[in-house]
């Protein structure tokens, strides 16, 4: 059976049938291949553009160039923000292994408090596009880096990376008018234009860090890079290299701003000094005030607290959101717009009998000096600061006309062009006590208000305004802090400045102005001990604003109440008369009366602007006062 | 029946010794048993392929070197088998066979792991071995070698004897895991069978029963057999993760256009994007860099060599030659067809190299061995009577 199924074997039809399929396999094999030179010219000639940008995207990568922050100069050139070079802890978490073991180590090595190690942990989970380096603390002190450099071969993925860092050197002093850069938060992230701000880390927070941070930060960057499959950069395909910030030149002269900072140590208050001619600012400072340079690198949580906490709010900007009282300090610019108004002239007199009456009202109004100032004319009314003589010009004015003149002043409006956060503070009025209140005015306000007192709040930088345009007899001029953005000076004059203020007789400027400098020079002037020994010819007048009351929570020991409910000490002044060169606004708060400590504090800064002396000496003016302290409390 | 009984009963073809006075002057190529074309074409590819190589290696020379003496060795290799007289390899088809059954065993009991799969045999310090690599030529040998002393066309008891013969060594390296070999060394029996002319019926019949049984080849799949399936029918379901070959293969390709980026100027290749450049996806560092016209010389390098092998089986005068060559031949062709087809993502990943292209010792011996035997069964047919 099996011998005969052999001899069955037939070579021919083997070899027959062999061809038939062979030539059949070779027909599958041409149509396989066939169908892969098919996929091939798809892939490679239909879809080419598709995976030629696949192939871009995977091999060319694009890194942002951060630019260099513009640097801040005061008027003199004097540096007042700098970029120093400082070293941080970035980490890339596609090249590190073991995330939690590293921050572990790191922590070690870096030797961080709990508080820090938490923050630092916090910060490593980030949300970051990959490969981008994760800023994980900056400013490592010489010690950390050379730990971090032993250490380096246990840390894959973490680096230490040079990077210019914000720097205050007068940082106190110059707190509230400069502010400060901060870390770039989630909520700004959101608002930001992120090809701008593509490897930024900083943005201003405040002041003239945040007002001009458009033209600080200048425009980022970019170089196209191209990374192997594990991110690694092997090559520069281009750039395109960032636009370095302009640099910003202040109107603010440091020399001043120290003194002033010096003048108000250990106080609660604000000076503000304007150049009437420009609107420029001098010297603008809030008292006490705080190291910004904590806040670049990130101010940690329990100082940040106390700074919070401290009872003379060292945060607060007085200078341009202080809501105070005027006071007597207006009384100048109420004769103004009497005078304007056609309800006094410079001659008119009154007779103060010690107080004021409204018609068919059984109240009096009483003046500061009990047993009043007799007959009284305008310039006297400036010089003794009589209360009767502005009640009535008050109720001739009525509500109203006040409201009009003082707005034209500025009162109750934001005044500065390129002030960041400045408040309006408020000027009340008929139709706003009808808001507040849903009341009516009532004729006792307004007396009120003709004092400085009542509804009536300022801002120091709204008085030394104020100022600046009384010495500019009516010429308006709005302060500013920038005086030159790059090579190019600022516009002149600035948009939206407020209509001049024009009186019909251009001599009572000068009545005005006469009244003024009795407050300092004349021999019954409320600020008379000021002016002793004065070189120049200078304006001024006092202004003591009532505390009224505290807030329920706040609670202090027995003295430290009592300091806190005295009276707050205005003074405004401008010297020379002939030809201002300086307008100051100064408010000290709980400090008692404003004729002795707000005025020997603005005759100084009026003294360092005007004079070519030495420096003048803070302490004796200091003790000055402090005598003038001990008299007062005698009387 | 045993399959020892098979060896008993096969006697070798007759062979007449050549005579030691020639009648007719033989040429050179005859006498070291070389067909020349064949030779030319592979020694074309292996050029090509080496210079493929130098830039997929990362323009690493020692890499290039050791290809090339692999393909040395490998040529050595072809060159001695192909003195072989095919009646010699019908009598070595069982012991080869036997031993490469044995081997796998081996491997299944003492394998060295690699790359999560246990596929080599080490005897320390001598040798590193996959048996698999073996049972790729011992398959279509045994199988042709039975089927040739059997009357064609097969019939049903022949095939459930081949059944046999090819299921122990697929299913043993099928559990190594190795699907790609053990897929591709069943298709060389496969086409043994086929060859031999089973009949159509019997081919319909089977290829329904195949389709019936994928659930069940699916359920005895690996996990990352199955994540390699299902990521082929759509990469993007796992970019980075198992799609990621495919994805960037296909981009590198893609991005190569008709003229390719230049040799060693693809980025994807150049610059680690795709994986196993210089081995498995060897490819997409051609079609990169060598764009459209440079896949389609090499496909047709390799049409070339399948049509000359199988002209080479087709003039051989022996029906187990015939079987034999057609086979190796097929089988080659498959290699670059689902080699190609994964890289350019019309096939599932399945660890296939590109003859003689893909950096790799064994498979080019392999394969060249095989070509070997092609050229044997063709240069020793004028020694048989007509």
């Amino acid at each position: 059976m099996r011998k005969s199924r052999h001899n069955l074997k037939s070579p021919e039809q083997e070899l027959r049938i062999f061809r038939v399929r062979a030539l059949l396999a070779l027909v599958v094999v041409f149509s396989l291949t066939g169908l892969l030179m098919g996929r091939l010219a798809y892939l490679q000639v239909v879809q080419h553009e598709v995976y030629t940008t696949r192939s871009e995207k995977n091999r060319v990568r694009v890194e942002p160039l951060p630019p260099t922050r513009g640097l801040i100069y005061d008027r003199n050139g004097e540096l007042l923000a700098e970029n120093r070079p400082t070293y941080n802890l970035t980490l890339v978490r596609e090249r590190v292994e073991d995330l939690d073991a590293t921050l572990t180590r790191l922590v070690e090595i870096l030797e961080l408090s709990p508080e820090e190690a938490e923050a630092f942990r916090v910060r490593s989970r980030q949300r970051q596009r990959p490969f981008q380096p994760a800023l994980l603390m900056s400013d490592l002190d010489e010690g950390q880096i050379a730990r971090l450099a032993v250490n380096r071969h246990l840390l894959p993925g973490v680096e230490v990376e040079a990077q210019l860092l914000r720097y205050y050197p007068d940082a106190e002093v110059m707190a509230h008018a400069l502010g400060y850069v901060g870390r770039i938060n989630a909520e700004e992230l959101e608002r930001l234009d992120a090809g701008r701000y593509a490897g930024t880390h900083f943005i201003g927070k405040t002041g003239v860090e945040r007002f001009y941070e458009d033209a600080l930060h200048g425009e980022a960057g970019l170089r196209k890079v191209e990374t192997n499959a594990r991110g690694r950069v092997l090559r520069e395909l281009g750039r395109t290299d960032p636009l370095p910030g302009k640099d910003l030149t202040l109107t603010l002269d440091k020399e001043l701003q120290h003194l002033a900072f010096e003048l108000l140590d250990g106080r609660r208050g604000a000076i503000v000094a304007i150049e009437p001619a420009t609107g420029g600012i001098l010297a603008m400072v809030s008292a006490p005030g705080y190291d910004t340079n904590q806040f670049v690198t990130g101010i940690d949580v329990a100082s940040y607290r106390g700074l919070q906490e401290d009872l003379d709010l060292p945060l607060y900007n007085r200078a341009i959101r202080g809501h105070y009282p005027p006071g007597s300090t207006i009384k100048p610019f109420l004769a103004l717009a009497g005078l304007a108004e056609g309800v006094i002239t410079p001659d008119k007199t009154i007779y103060d009998p010690g107080y004021f009456q409204l018609p068919n009202d059984d109240r009096r109004y009483r003046n500061w000096l009990r047993w009043g100032h007799g007959r009284v004319d305008m310039e006297r009314s400036i010089a003794v600061s009589n209360n009767t003589y502005y009640y009535s010009l008050a109720h001739d004015l009525g509500i109203d006309r006040i409201h009009a003149n003082m707005t034209d002043f500025g009162f109750g409006t934001r005044v500065g062009h390129d002030i960041f956060g400045e408040s309006a503070a408020l000027m009340p009025s008929r139709d706003w006590k009808r808001e507040r209140y849903n009341q009516p005015w009532y004729p006792g306000e307004t007396l009120s208000v003709g004092i400085g007192q009542g509804y009536w709040q300022l801002t120091p930088l709204q008085l030394a305004t104020a100022t600046a345009v009384l010495a500019n007899r009516g010429q308006w001029v709005k302060p500013r802090l920038a005086r030159t953005l790059g090579d190019e000076p600022l516009s002149e004059p600035l948009p939206d400045t407020p209509d001049d203020i024009e009186l019909a007789n251009e001599g009572w400027w000068n009545r005005v102005f006469s009244g003024m400098e009795k407050v300092i020079s004349g021999h019954e002037g409320t600020a008379r001990r000021t002016g002793v020994g004065l070189e120049y010819r200078m304006g001024g007048k006092s202004g003591t604003a009532q505390v009224f009351s505290l807030g329920q929570d706040q609670k202090y020991n027995a003295d430290e109440l009592a300091e806190r409910l005295r009276d707050h000490a205005l003074f405004m002044a401008f010297a020379p008369i002939e030809e201002p060169q300086i307008a100051v606004s100064v408010i000290v708060e709980n400090a008692g009366g404003g004729s002795t400590h707000a005025a020997h504090l603005a005759r100084a800064m009026t003294d360092a602007w005007l004079l070519d002396d030495d420096e003048p000496d803070v302490e004796e003016i200091r003790e000055e006062m402090g005598e003038d302290d001990e008299r007062l409390a005698g009387n | 029946m045993a399959l020892s009984d098979l060896s008993r009963r096969w006697r070798p073809y007759p062979v007449k010794a050549p005579a030691s006075g020639m009648s007719r002057r033989r040429g050179f190529w005859e006498r070291v048993h070389l067909d020349p074309w064949l030779l030319g074409l592979l020694l074309l590819l292996m050029g090509a392929g080496l210079v493929v190589m130098y830039s997929a290696s990362g323009q690493r020379l020692d890499i290039v070197i050791a290809q090339g003496i692999r393909f040395g060795v490998a040529l050595g290799v072809m060159v001695v088998i192909a003195q072989f007289a095919p009646a010699t390899l019908i009598r070595w088809a069982l012991p080869a066979y036997l031993l490469g059954v044995m081997m796998l065993v081996a491997v299944e009991l003492v394998g060295d792991m690699g790359m999560g799969a246990r596929r080599w045999l080490v005897i320390p310090g001598v040798i590193r071995f996959q048996p698999s690599e073996l049972m790729k030529l011992a398959m279509p040998l045994m199988v042709a070698a039975y089927l040739s002393r059997r009357e064609l066309p097969p019939r049903a008891r022949d095939l459930v004897v081949c059944a046999l013969i090819v299921g122990v060594p697929v299913v043993l390296i099928a559990k190594q895991p190795d699907l790609g070999t053990s897929l591709l060394v069943g298709a060389s029996a496969v086409f043994v069978v086929l060859l031999a002319g089973l009949s159509w019926r019997i081919i319909g019949l089977l290829g329904a029963l195949a389709a019936a049984a994928l659930p069940l080849l699916w359920m005895n799949m690996h996990d990352y057999q199955r994540r390699r399936v299902l990521t082929f029918l759509d990469p993007n379901s796992d970019p980075l993760g198992a799609g990621w070959n495919i994805i960037q293969s296909t981009t590198a390709i893609g991005s190569g256009g008709v003229l390719g980026k230049g040799w060693m100027e693809g980025t994807q290749s150049q610059l680690e994007f795709l994986p196993e450049r210089h081995t498995d996806f060897i490819v997409a560092v051609l079609g990169e860099e060598f764009g459209l016209v440079g896949m389609l010389v090499f496909l047709l390098l390799y049409l070339l060599i399948v049509c000359r092998g199988l002209w080479l089986a087709a003039e051989a005068q022996e029906t187990f030659g015939r079987l034999l060559a057609g086979s190796i031949i097929l089988t080659f062709f498959i290699y670059v067809f689902v080699n190609v087809g994964m890289v350019s993502g019309i096939l599932p990943v399945v660890g296939v190299p590109l003859p003689l292209v893909s950096y790799g010792g064994t498979s080019s011996v392999t394969l060249m061995a095989g070509f070997g035997i092609l050229m044997a069964i063709h240069a020793h047919r004028r020694l048989l009577p007509r």
